[in-house]
């Protein structure tokens, strides 16, 4: 029995540092570092972790949809422990909407050949959380998303989901689409070794040609939203700022007062 | 006028606020129509009457309850297709956006999540988000299909406007997918008797200075003084002094109060990304260079063992 896991991760702008809107209103990209988005550590690992515990053999194949920089994510995550990496490229999928990108995924999950697909629980930019349950969706295969705890065996994907009401764990049988939260477990460091080792794994380059997807079904023109305006957000006046000599806690008693939530 | 569909969260016939927010929403863009599945669903239609909804479409079967998402999106695609609404409004809860995106994907729709505000415009409903920690605020609309938008918590002041709110059963086949990711247990959360945490008004949360869970007592204290929600940063939670659930931040909950209390907590970037719409903000913190302090209204330096108390104290003795 063999188990092929594709882990979906994306390149994002550095949420510390200065993010802007492009003219476009796309975001952009020059303006700030970017890096492997920090929730698809938590898939990586967990691709990693499901192949340690199986006695399966385990292919785990990391795919990326972004622009050349994007390579720097897949990396990252081959250096982790990744076995290959696929990186979908193409100029014509600048400012793809997520209902535009889950259609590229899908088109490049299903070449890669999958038994599971791993994902984050959202961009760190974006922040929709939509992605895993709509590739779900094209795929037409169960989605068991938003997990603190998963696991694999004899074909079946079990998992923990921890929603605001409720607790649920969670069943379905491969193929599946899975997310995983930052409550998964902490992600590993790259050794020196596996940085080492990274330069050597294959990285495969596809286009929407590869993928049979026409430049007419992604891109900012043929996105199914629009941002019609972007204002940044007025910097905020000044508070009032006191050092606690005793009474500090009775000073914003009084404030609050003032402001009637009390 | 058109109509809208709106998705009813609900807890065995109870209605959630976010629901009551939408439907106050939606009657700017139409006549909302409330979609309401599940055990209890028909418990639902008095109060969203009295909140404009003119229909409320209903359905219970057990698939709602045992098995994930899809079902609920099946119900929506049914309502959907008799309704041609104008717009779809689903509550942007984890789930909320799930079946939002599923749906918009099914109906050929563009989806909005997580908007803030939403009015009617000449090109269809336009939804305020609020992007990148808040740095940014957009106006976007859905330009294709049918918009499905997710609006977050306490976007809305809930105002009451009775309408019919006719019951009809919605007629439901479930698809193929319906049943592939089956809910073999499920643990409601204890309630703590404190208010939902997107929910609500005020919300008081602690940090790393608060060190250690059993200190986090002194955090309940002031929330409790306060009627509010307990939150805690991810330092927090990572430390488990507190429980994910109660997380606010990029990778926890997103909240927007009225009242936000940050003790001893410094207010890193994935914090606040969390909690920066608050409408106002104070904090508590020893460390006078903390970048909290750039988003207060009013920062109290200090040493918050000493400070919430005395906070608490004088909330409790103000109102008496």
């Amino acid at each position: 029995m063999s188990l092929r896991i594709v882990v979906t991760v994306k390149y994002v702008p550095d949420a510390t540092g200065d993010r802007h809107f492009a003219d476009d209103l796309t975001v952009d990209r020059d303006d700030v570092d970017g890096l492997l988005s920090e929730l698809d550590e938590y898939a990586v690992e967990q691709a990693l972790r499901i192949s340690e515990n199986s006695d399966d053999d385990v292919e785990i194949t990391v795919l990326t949809v972004g622009p050349e920089d994007a390579k720097d994510a897949l990396r990252k995550a081959l250096s982790m422990g990744a076995d290959k990496a696929i990186h979908v490229e193409d100029d014509d999928l600048h400012g793809t909407d997520a209902i535009g990108t889950s259609l590229v995924l899908a088109k490049a999950v299903e070449k890669a050949g999958y038994d599971l697909v791993i994902s984050g629980m959202a961009s760190t930019d974006g922040t929709m959380g939509v992605v895993p349950a709509l590739l779900a969706e094209r795929l037409g295969v169960p989605q068991v998303t938003l997990l603190s705890e998963v696991s694999v065996e004899d074909g079946t994907v079990k998992g923990r989901r921890d929603g605001d009401a409720a607790t649920e764990r969670l069943e379905a049988a491969l193929p599946a689409v899975v997310s995983v939260t930052d409550q998964s477990g902490e992600a590993r460091y790259p050794s020196f070794k596996g940085i080492m080792a990274a330069k050597k794994k294959p990285v495969e380059s596809w286009d929407l040609s590869d993928l049979d997807v026409d430049a007419d079904e992604v891109g900012l023109e043929n996105a199914w939203t629009t941002v019609d305006g972007a204002t940044e957000r007025p910097a905020r006046t000044a508070g009032t700022i006191v050092k606690d000599e005793g009474e500090g806690g009775r000073q914003l008693a009084e404030f609050l007062a003032g402001q009637k939530f009390v | 006028m058109a109509e809208v569909l709106v998705y009813v969260d609900h807890a065995d016939g109870a209605v959630r606020k976010p629901t009551l927010e939408l439907l106050t929403l939606a009657r700017r863009i139409g006549d909302p129509v409330a979609v309401a599945l599940g055990a209890g669903a028909g418990d639902t239609a008095a109060t969203l009457a009295e909140h404009g909804a003119v229909r409320v479409l209903t359905h219970e079967a057990a698939e709602y309850a045992d098995y994930l998402v899809v079902p609920k999106v099946d119900a929506l695609r049914a309502a959907h297709d008799i309704v041609s609404p104008a717009a779809v409004l689903v509550p942007s809860s984890a789930e909320g956006k799930e079946i939002a995106a599923r749906l918009a994907l099914r109906i050929g729709s563009g989806v909005i999540t997580d908007a803030i505000d939403l009015e009617a415009g000449d090109q269809g409903p336009v939804a305020t988000q609020s992007v990148f920690a808040a740095a940014y605020t957009t106006k976007s609309r859905v330009s294709k299909g049918t918009p499905v938008i997710t609006v977050k918590p306490n976007s809305a002041a809930v105002e009451p406007a009775p309408a019919a709110g006719a019951v009809e059963a919605l007629d439901v086949t479930f698809s193929e997918q319906a049943t592939g990711t089956k809910v073999t247990a499920r643990t409601p959360r204890e309630s703590t008797g404190r208010p939902e945490l997107t929910e609500a008004a005020i919300v008081v949360s602690g940090g790393r200075g608060v060190n250690g869970a059993e200190n986090f007592a002194v955090i309940e204290a002031l929330a409790d003084s306060l009627g509010a929600a307990v939150g805690a940063s991810r330092a927090a939670v990572d430390a488990g002094w507190y429980p994910h659930t109660n997380q606010v931040g990029q990778t926890g909950k997103s909240v927007s109060p009225q009242l936000y209390v940050a003790a001893g907590i410094s207010g890193a970037i994935q914090h606040r990304a969390g909690m920066q719409t608050s409408k106002t903000i104070v904090a508590i913190n020893k460390d006078a260079e903390a970048p909290i302090f750039e988003l207060v209204d009013y920062g109290v330096v200090g040493d918050l063992f000493d400070v919430v108390p005395q906070l608490t104290e004088e909330i409790v003795a103000r109102k008496g």
